[in-house]
């Protein structure tokens, strides 16, 4: 096993481990509905991520004691494939996945108008093909693309990017050896029409001022994505309207 | 099961009586096949196979354990199928039901009892070192035939597979080794007609349904008979020699898709 000092991720130019610059993103590409069978759909390369992304709903809440009288539910279901990281993983929920599903199930509840549908519920699947540091930001970046597909009212579309810290450098969107080896990551969501903070999550070390810099960082990095996301929604209605 | 409205079935019943199927096919024709290979890069092998709107992926992930005892110089071969709630509005998240057991299980038999892949050769001490070899295969987008898309899925993806040795310090990697595979075909029967390839909507309505396994000497190497209704003998027959024919288009799109 590596340990954080033999690898170097960063150079005296900035230049990092990828080639990439401080600031700069992975390459990121969006495909909106591109399932039959679910209402919106989204996949997703992030990097070396692959996700994809299905909504059903709004409807009836199952079991029936899970609905809420004056709003729908949102249930995120974030869940990685066996053949998704290096060593297989076993099929099925475990605490991580559970606890990102509910981070994300939260994040999604904010932007969208639950309370038009009462005792609903929306149902957002998250499957993680190709996993590579920065998944849950990948998942909900293309679930709210799958939401938009589908038509959901919300307020907005809901999108994620990470910044980090390696080897004291605040960097956008942390790669794998990066998230191993560095020294901090800040995943976080945001509404990008209004600016609010939809998901934060902070692993590491960062000082006040590396914190406001990382933050910062991601809020741009998620601008950048959000951008990403219209173009794959327009694109898809484009097609639509051109065959019509 | 969901319930099916009588209007579907009637539909479907009276089409059938004029020899027509909703979407135009004949009745032992298969929906467009479509591979891509490499999907998942974590994988020691994938495939994403796509027969008609039925999107399914495979990945194969391998590793070193211990041998069964009663084949301890063989590899191993496990085979595991989520019906994930991605694909359809009826799928539920949880442990893996009835129907995506009998999935794995027939996807299962079609590989392992066909011995496509050379478990002998994955052997590395006998009785205590053996590669493993993990089959996972996800249902994306379910509009019928899983049987057909999750096998043909499952052996795209073996027929990519390069055995890890150099992560597991065993020398360099090498592919798989495999033999011909079998090809399955599913046929169902509605209202005294049987058809290849079920939609959604044909397995809905379906009394019976039959998986068959051919190989490419056109000999039977498995069959799964499923759902209340009967089959008869002649019935049978034409099955098999539709799975036959089917599956000789089938293995050209298979062997085209991993360039062989």
């Amino acid at each position: 096993m590596k340990s954080k000092s033999d690898v170097k991720l960063i150079d005296g130019h900035g230049k990092r481990i990828d080639g990439r610059m401080p600031h700069d993103l992975r390459k990121i590409k969006i495909e909106a509905g591109i399932l039959h069978r679910a209402e919106g759909s989204c996949y997703l390369e992030w990097g070396g991520n692959k996700v994809l992304a299905a909504v059903y709903g709004p409807r009836e809440a199952v079991p029936k004691h899970t609905q809420n009288p004056l709003r729908a539910i949102v249930n995120a279901r974030y869940n990685m494939a066996a053949f998704s990281v290096e060593d297989r993983k076993k099929p099925g929920p475990d605490r991580r996945s559970r606890e990102i599903s509910k981070v994300i199930s939260e994040a999604l509840e904010k932007v969208i108008l639950t309370d038009q549908f009462p005792r609903a519920s929306i149902d957002v699947n998250i499957e993680v093909l190709d996993a590579e540091a920065g998944t849950r930001c990948a998942g909900l970046t293309a679930a709210g693309v799958a939401l938009a597909d589908a038509g959901i009212p919300m307020k907005d579309i809901p999108v994620a990017c990470a910044a980090g810290k390696i080897e004291g450098h605040v960097v956008l969107d942390l790669g794998k050896e990066e998230d191993n080896f560095g020294d901090a990551d800040l995943p976080v969501a945001i509404s990008p029409r209004t600016g609010e903070i939809l998901l934060m999550q902070m692993d590491g070390h960062l000082t006040l001022k590396e914190f406001d810099e990382a933050l910062d960082l991601a809020i741009k990095g998620c601008h950048a994505v959000s951008d990403i996301q219209k173009k794959a929604i327009m694109s898809k209605y484009e097609s639509v309207l051109e065959v019509e | 099961m969901p319930v099916i409205s009588s209007i579907k079935r009637e539909y479907l019943s009276k089409l059938a009586e004029h020899g027509k199927r909703a979407d135009g096919r004949k009745f032992d024709e298969f929906r467009k096949i479509s591979i891509e290979t490499g999907v998942a890069s974590r994988a020691e092998g994938s495939a994403r196979v796509k027969i008609g709107n039925t999107q399914v992926i495979a990945g194969i992930k391998m590793d070193v354990g211990e041998p069964y005892s009663d084949s301890p110089d063989c590899g191993v071969l496990t085979t595991a199928a989520e019906l994930i709630p991605m694909a359809s509005p009826d799928f539920e998240a949880g442990p893996p039901r009835g129907d995506a057991i009998e999935l794995a299980r027939v996807v299962d038999r079609g590989v392992r009892e066909s011995e496509v892949v050379e478990l002998e050769k994955l052997c590395i001490t006998a009785g205590e070192k053996v590669w493993i070899v993990f089959v996972d295969i996800h249902i994306l987008d379910y509009d019928g035939n899983l049987f057909d898309a999750a096998s043909l899925a499952a052996l795209a993806a073996l027929f990519t597979t390069k055995v890890p040795a150099k992560r597991f310090e065993l020398g360099e990697d090498y592919p798989l080794p495999l033999r011909d595979p079998p090809v399955s075909c599913t046929f169902v029967k509605y209202n005294g007609v049987v058809v290849a390839d079920p939609s959604l909507d044909e397995e809905e309505i379906a009394e019976a349904r039959l998986t068959v396994a051919t190989d490419k000497n056109e000999d039977i190497r498995a069959m799964q008979k499923g759902l209340s209704g009967s089959l008869t003998r002649e019935e049978i027959k034409k099955v098999i020699k539709s799975s036959i024919d089917n599956g000789k288009e089938i293995r050209k799109i298979l062997y085209k898709s991993i360039g062989k």
